[in-house]
């Protein structure tokens, strides 16, 4: 069974080839010890540190220079906010939090997810900084104004000698709180007169956050994403103890070669990799291929991967139902039970024909149900009904809604035998809604004429029309 | 220490530049006051005029100052302030009332924190006792209560005053300007504000009690004077303990304004805003990089902190995307193209995709629909696209309108950017239609 923590943290010793270090390297100073693994300089945090530092953030070195010359000395004043953007598990709070923890800094890290309300993210931010006894000061429902006034007066009990961080992951929903929280944590430092700097880190550019009236601007930073080469090089770390280290590096490119092209998520190639190296090391562990014929092993896990992108990339299987699918025999396997497989539900004979009935009536256009569903309905030219242009093919535009009279006409005229209309056939009607493949347009208040749109999709209603034999390409005005 | 050994003090390289940066960071990242604020010079005789009848003559006043943001306005009033509390008098008798619209957002919580800061008789410790009627009338008792010879003049400063405007009734600003308006105790109302059409906001009866006095800092610098700025912000003060190093970094400084990269550099970021707050960013981008190898700032210190300013957030993030992705982004443009910017669904933008894919022999982008849609949602959830405004939860996801928050350029700059961009994307994109 494979424990996977999904963070972005690239655990362990990492392999330092000296070459591809391009990065900004600060000339040593007179005395220096190290020279070319001194990536990392600064006079007012200790060498070791600030190796330790290094060593955790494989390819953010540029950025993590860059933050920390922002920083500055610990004693000195940093930027009042600092935004920084980029995409998911770029390493954004990968690097503020090793930095903070090697470095010692006195901060407060939240997630603006948790903190649905602002009095949870000022009573984090107090316990944080100051403790249990501050936090305890805020009142019950506290408003900005109680925060700033309690941390005014911690602040002058311990002024701070080194500069606070805040640190806020997740930041794009602070545009969903009140409309205050924003612009007032962007000045913070100057608002309670106090040495912290408040970094907000988010996916989403700044030019979406930006208020109406305007407000205090960040610095901004960009976290670039990971190159295919930078990926192969974390994901290689990750390596299995029993095997080389080049055969996991052929492993990864190998996943890197289906999935690149995808995805470039860190953290879901990383869940991708440790659920299928087993896989993958199972024709070396039988024996029956070499670690470094790599041909075999590739054909032996590709068609494995493919059928992962369409099954756990997407989250149809959970990853224990997928490890238990590696392990049972192939013949076994059969279909696999994705969680769209379980939206495929037995319905009643009529019901079906009710659901047939409201597609056809939802993607045809009104007018062309006489030709369709009338016995005799003349000689109508099919020049008539040459598609004009693609884009009104209603395929594309989605499901229109129609009225229940519509629906029931078509149905009389699709069911093969006659069927009266009972209340048993309208009860129908309302267990399709309730099942959600028709949906309501029209209020509910509207008892007399209700309109209804058919919510299913091509391939849910051609197997539905399979199971009654019934031959429903006929019948659609956009295969015609 | 005595004067001869202050002169001929050489510290160590390293300690130069630490007094460097804690200098030029109280300068530019904590604002500290200057001792004479440069340019508003006429504004700073006004406001201190006005704020000395006040103290010292007992005479309410109540006054706005008007400005964008990072004209200065903060920063004038607390040079003001200060230069105010040098006067014996003042000092002994004002009071000050510091409020601020974006911590403040209701009256009663406005009251409570005028009462504190006061230290009215309803105040235990930290906690304001009564409700907000008996606030309101206790605090406006005191203040009727005295005259002008007898009572300690109040200043109140309303710190983004625009934002107490949308107060119910505007019952603060009522009050406030009424008591200024009237022979009670003397108080200075000033106000702080962003908008210049803060008037409008106010009701007929506080505009009628307000003094119209308008102090405004609309910054008026010539090219020479930005320039003139930018040098005396980053030279350092004649009270540094190594002269010669202070020296060096000044004329230092000099030249880098005299550069002619510089010049036009600086001359991007003068027109595109005047404001001392966004110069001040891009000096401390500069000063960053300014460390014991490298004690001086050079010309390209400031190209590259320009260049970080002026990015483009959003082709930054393009360029992380997944070829997948930035083939659904190239169908939209051309959907955009062809349609004359309607908005789309996933289905439209799958379809041109599917076009696009039938024209080429290789099915290496050949993925499931499944696939296709995570791509799409991945798109919207970094913004790039959004639903055009209507009812979502009643359509499929498949077929919701959106639209396409990316210029026809800047996915076109993004493309010669992209890393190992295929060609055969690179000419779909650069073809006319689709």
């Amino acid at each position: 069974m494979v424990l996977l923590t999904l963070t972005s943290a690239a655990s362990g010793p990492c392999r330092w080839n000296g070459h591809w270090g391009r990065r900004r390297c600060h000339r040593p100073v007179a005395g220096g010890r190290r020279s070319m693994t001194a990536l990392l300089q600064h006079p007012g945090y200790e060498d070791e540190s600030l190796q330790r530092v290094a060593e955790q953030l494989p390819c953010r070195e540029a950025q993590s220079a860059v933050l920390l010359s922002l920083m500055g000395q610990p004693q000195q004043y940093s930027y009042p906010s600092i935004f920084i953007y980029g995409h998911r598990a770029s390493g954004k709070s990968h690097v503020m939090h090793v930095l903070l923890r090697e470095l010692e800094l006195p901060h407060a890290t939240l997630s603006c997810v948790e903190c649905v309300s602002g009095a949870l993210l000022f009573q984090r931010v107090l316990l944080s900084l100051f403790g249990h006894e501050a936090a305890a000061l805020l009142p019950r429902s506290a408003s900005l104004s109680d925060f700033v006034r309690v941390y005014r007066q911690q602040c002058s009990l311990s002024p701070a000698e080194q500069t606070r961080f805040i640190v806020m992951e997740k930041a794009e929903l602070l545009r969903d709180a009140d409309a205050n929280l924003l612009p007032a944590l962007l000045r913070l430092q100057e608002l309670v007169e106090d040495n912290v700097t408040v970094v907000l880190l988010s996916e989403i550019a700044w030019d979406k956050f930006r208020p109406n009236t305007g407000c205090f601007e960040p610095l901004l930073l960009h976290f670039p994403d990971y190159s295919k080469g930078e990926l192969q090089q974390i994901l290689s770390q990750d390596r299995h103890p029993s095997y080389s280290a080049d055969f996991y590096s052929s492993y990864i490119n190998i996943l890197l070669g289906v999935f690149y092209s995808v995805c470039r998520d860190l953290r879901e190639l990383r869940h991708l990799a440790a659920l299928n190296f087993s896989k993958f090391c199972e024709p070396v562990a039988e024996g029956k291929v070499k670690e470094t014929d790599t041909h075999k092993l590739w054909r032996n896990i590709e068609p494995h991967l493919k059928k992962a992108m369409q099954t756990v990339y997407l989250r149809e299987v959970s990853s224990l139902q997928w490890e238990q699918m590696q392990q049972m025999e192939e013949k076994e396997t059969g279909v696999v039970r994705g969680l769209s497989a379980h939206t495929h539900i037995e319905l009643p004979y009529y019901s079906k024909f009710l659901l047939i009935a409201a597609y056809l009536a939802s993607y045809n256009p009104a007018r062309t149900d006489k030709r369709f569903f009338l016995k005799h309905h003349g000689k109508i030219k099919k020049t008539n009904f040459l598609k004009k242009n693609e884009k009104t093919s209603n395929h594309l535009l989605g499901p229109k809604p129609f009225p229940l009279d519509r629906l029931l006409a078509i149905f009389y005229s699709v069911v093969d035998n006659r069927v009266a209309p009972t209340a048993s056939i309208f009860s129908q009607i309302s267990s399709l809604v309730t099942l959600q493949l028709l949906a309501q347009v029209s209020h509910e208040d509207q008892l007399d004429a209700p309109k209804y749109k058919c919510a299913v999709s091509m391939d849910f209603i051609c197997a539905i029309s399979r199971t009654v034999n019934f031959d429903i390409v006929k019948y659609l005005y956009d295969f015609l | 220490m005595s004067k001869r050994t202050a002169k001929d003090a050489h510290l160590p390289v390293g300690e130069c530049v630490t007094q460097v940066q804690d200098i030029l960071r109280q300068r530019l990242c904590h604002q500290r006051l200057p001792d004479k604020p440069e340019g508003v010079e006429s504004q700073h005789r006004h406001l201190l005029e006005l704020l000395k009848r006040t103290a010292i003559h007992g005479e309410s006043n109540s006054v706005l100052i008007v400005g964008p943001r990072g004209a200065g306005k903060t920063m004038l009033l607390k040079c003001v302030l200060r230069d105010l509390l040098e006067d014996k008098e003042a000092q002994k008798s004002l009071l000050q009332v510091h409020l601020n619209g974006l911590l403040q957002t209701d009256d009663r919580i406005a009251l409570k924190e005028i009462t504190r800061q006061l230290h009215l008789e309803n105040v235990v410790g930290d906690k304001v006792f009564g409700s907000f009627a008996e606030n309101l009338g206790f605090l406006l008792e005191a203040l009727k209560k005295g005259d002008r010879s007898s009572s300690r003049p109040v200043l109140f400063i309303l710190d983004e005053f625009d934002l107490f405007a949308h107060h119910k009734n505007q019952t603060l600003l009522y009050n406030l300007f009424d008591v200024s308006q009237s022979a009670q105790a003397p108080i200075a109302v000033v106000g702080i504000t962003c908008r210049l059409d803060v008037l409008e906001l106010l009701e007929k009866r506080v505009k009628s009690r307000f003094s119209h006095r308008q102090i405004h800092l609309l910054s008026s610098l010539t090219f020479t004077q930005y320039l003139e700025r930018v040098r005396t912000q980053l030279s350092l003060p004649d009270g540094f303990p190594d002269s010669r190093f202070a020296q060096d970094w000044n004329d230092g400084v000099k030249t880098l304004c005299g550069d002619k990269s510089v010049e036009e550099v600086l001359q991007r970021h003068y027109n595109s805003s005047k404001d001392v707050r966004s110069l001040h960013m891009l000096l401390m981008l500069c000063l960053s990089r300014v460390s014991v190898a490298k004690p001086a700032i050079k010309p390209a210190d400031l190209l590259e902190a320009s260049r970080l300013c002026f990015a483009d957030a959003k082709a930054n993030m393009l360029h992380g995307l997944s070829i997948l992705e930035l083939c659904l982004i190239i169908a939209m443009k051309h959907l955009n193209d062809v349609y004359e910017g309607e908005p789309f669904n996933h289905q439209m933008v799958h379809n041109e995709f599917k076009k696009f894919l039938q024209r080429k022999s290789n099915s290496m982008y050949n993925f499931e629909q499944p696939v296709i849609l995570k791509a799409f949602e991945h798109l919207q959830q970094l913004e790039l696209i959004r639903p055009v405004d209507g009812s979502s939860a009643k359509t499929q996801r498949e077929y919701q309108l959106m639209r396409l928050m990316l210029d026809h350029s800047q996915i076109m700059e993004a493309l010669q950017k992209y890393p190992q961009c295929p060609t055969d994307v690179k000419q779909w994109a650069m073809s006319a239609f689709g």
